[in-house]
């Protein structure tokens, strides 16, 4: 008896929380995805099936979907220069530490904190073009922001810079969980650096590589901070998700679109993790 | 014959020794290349500041009248103060819910526990940046129906981050698996009630994880910039993020004080990283096994 009461008592408020400010807003967000509904009034008009066809019509929200391509290469880049640098850090030598903590560093900085120093990065008179100037290349001096295309390049290696020293950290400890007994039979064999790394490390690791390639997509396709406090997602530089903020908040708030948004958001997720965890029991 | 092997491959690991210095000191070059202007400019004067290359040392690195004004009249005090009050009262309600969930899912068998194990796990699969627009619909709502006010103020954000989230629950329950149940059994033998075992017993054994839980908690609360932003617009609310993310209208031209602002906001988290290292690499390895 007295375990019931314990039971019931210790999972009421996380279960109320889960319930009430996880579970109830994913339903009512499909719920209003079929509605036409500014937010507040109390009128909602059925909408049946339109507002994802507004969605998968319009050329315009088509490109903020193509955006995310730039991100998923930039993390494709980033998880094989992880995995190299990881590579070169697993063996334990004088300063390694010290460049894990380096690497790793901006990855526990403050988005706002990083979309300013790169907001100045890239100012017509900032760090990059004085970095130009003082090379010569005075020709390559440019408002690189507003560049399209170039921009949503230089937003995802802003990425890059943030996240890589994770993949670091991630693959260093993997690495250093393989038995050494492995690497001294190769060693013994004759392989070299290259080979232990493609014919050894990597197959020992596969798995994390592939945890870690399923998270940067989850995170390339729900890619909001940089971009939203660098560009606003001007210039050609927005996101789906500063697309649903800006459609559901803007300032004709179209709650019912944004929502469409962030279901075929959910949708997206929800099949990687599918394929996740179909992996993981393959393993 | 064997004298040049031995010369050819001390030749090939001088060279991989080059290559791998390189690699490394052009990536730390990389990494602190964005950061050097900033710590330089916060401590210019307007004039230096634009007058100046930004490559060019301060006068002096003792002039902090950028960093008084970045504290008091950009907020970053009052953004500091929300910050901690947030983080102190949602990282205690997510450390004691978190346990509590996972003790009762790792000692106990009961009817249910199955789907509520999976409504945890489930849950970590929704992206929590886009439920935000029904989450922001239903606390609006409950502010004009039930007269509880959630949107702009400080609730809202301790609410969402108080929530039990799996990685916590994981962790916990991990640590639990080690705490052999011998010893819950020799206390109630010696009639201790259950809440007892968990508050008196239990809690204090699980000081790693929760050392964990709350290394993990801190870095995620002090860098979200989203939650405050949408829910917190109101500027007496500001919290760190938020309130450097205000500096960019009336210090638009003076950026020597958003410099300082931004290094008012990474001198404390630089100072926890070079402490705690070796915590916040360990939490993150045991949080990223459950992604």
């Amino acid at each position: 008896m007295q375990k019931i009461i314990l039971i019931i008592a210790f999972l009421v408020v996380p279960l109320f929380l889960l319930l009430l400010f996880t579970y109830l807003p994913a339903f009512n967000m499909i719920r209003y995805s079929f509605y036409r509904w500014d937010g507040t009034s109390p009128e909602m008009t059925w909408f049946g099936w339109k507002n994802y066809e507004i969605l998968f019509r319009n050329p315009q929200y088509l490109t903020v979907m193509a955006n995310a391509l730039y991100y998923l290469a930039a993390s494709f880049l980033q998880l094989f220069l992880a995995l190299v640098i990881a590579f070169i850090l697993s063996f334990k030598f004088r300063g390694s530490n010290f460049f894990k903590g380096v690497f790793f560093f901006p990855y526990l900085l403050n988005g706002v904190a990083v979309a300013l120093m790169f907001l100045f990065f890239f100012e017509p008179k900032g760090t990059l073009n004085t970095i130009l100037r003082f090379l010569g290349a005075d020709s390559a001096i440019t408002l690189w922001l507003i560049k399209p295309k170039v921009n949503n390049i230089l937003l995802a290696s802003i990425s890059i810079w943030r996240y890589i020293g994770f993949n670091i950290v991630i693959f260093i400890a993997s690495i250093q969980s393989i038995s050494p007994e492995i690497y001294e039979a190769a060693e013994v064999d004759g392989a070299n650096r290259s080979q232990i790394l493609w014919r050894i490390v990597f197959p020992n690791i596969k798995m994390i590589v592939a945890l870690n390639l399923i998270l940067a997509v989850k995170g390339a396709i729900s890619v909001f901070e940089v971009p939203f406090l660098i560009t606003g997602g001007d210039w050609g530089t927005s996101t789906f998700v500063i697309k649903a903020l800006n459609i559901t908040f803007g300032a004709n708030p179209q709650y019912g679109l944004g929502s469409a948004f962030a279901v075929v958001l959910l949708v997206m997720i929800l099949v990687i993790s599918g394929l996740q965890k179909l992996l993981i029991r393959e393993e | 014959m064997t004298e040049r092997t031995a010369q050819l491959a001390k030749f090939k690991n001088r060279f991989a020794t080059i290559i791998k210095y390189s690699t490394l000191i052009s990536m730390t070059i990389i990494v602190i290349l964005p950061m050097i202007p900033i710590f330089f400019g916060s401590f210019k004067t307007n004039y230096e500041f634009y007058a100046s290359s930004v490559w060019a040392l301060p006068k002096s690195f003792f002039n902090f009248e950028n960093y008084r004004i970045a504290f008091t009249q950009g907020n970053m005090l009052l953004g500091f103060g929300n910050t901690l009050l947030i983080m102190a009262v949602s990282i205690t309600i997510n450390v004691l819910i978190g346990s509590m969930t996972a003790y009762v899912l790792q000692r106990f068998r009961f009817r249910g526990r199955k789907v509520i194990t999976i409504l945890f796990l489930f849950a970590a699969l929704l992206p929590t940046i886009t439920l935000n627009i029904a989450i922001f619909s239903l606390m609006s709502w409950i502010g004009r129906n039930l007269g509880i006010q959630i949107i702009n103020t400080r609730l809202a954000a301790i609410i969402l981050f108080s929530g039990t989230d799996i990685i916590t629950v994981y962790i916990f329950m991990q640590f639990l698996r080690h705490i052999p149940l011998a010893i819950d059994e020799s206390a109630i033998i010696d009639g201790a009630s259950y809440f007892r075992i968990f508050f008196s017993i239990i809690m204090p054994l699980l000081v790693p994880a929760i050392t964990t839980v709350i290394i993990l908690k801190f870095v995620a609360i002090y860098n979200d910039f989203y939650i405050p932003m949408l829910y917190m617009p109101r500027s007496d609310l500001a919290v760190i993020s938020t309130a450097l993310d205000n500096f960019r209208g009336p210090f638009g031209s003076q950026w020597e004080v958003i410099c300082a602002g931004q290094m008012i906001t990474i001198v404390p988290i630089l100072v926890i990283f070079l402490s705690l290292q070796k915590y916040i690499y360990k939490g993150l390895l045991i949080g990223s096994v459950k992604e």
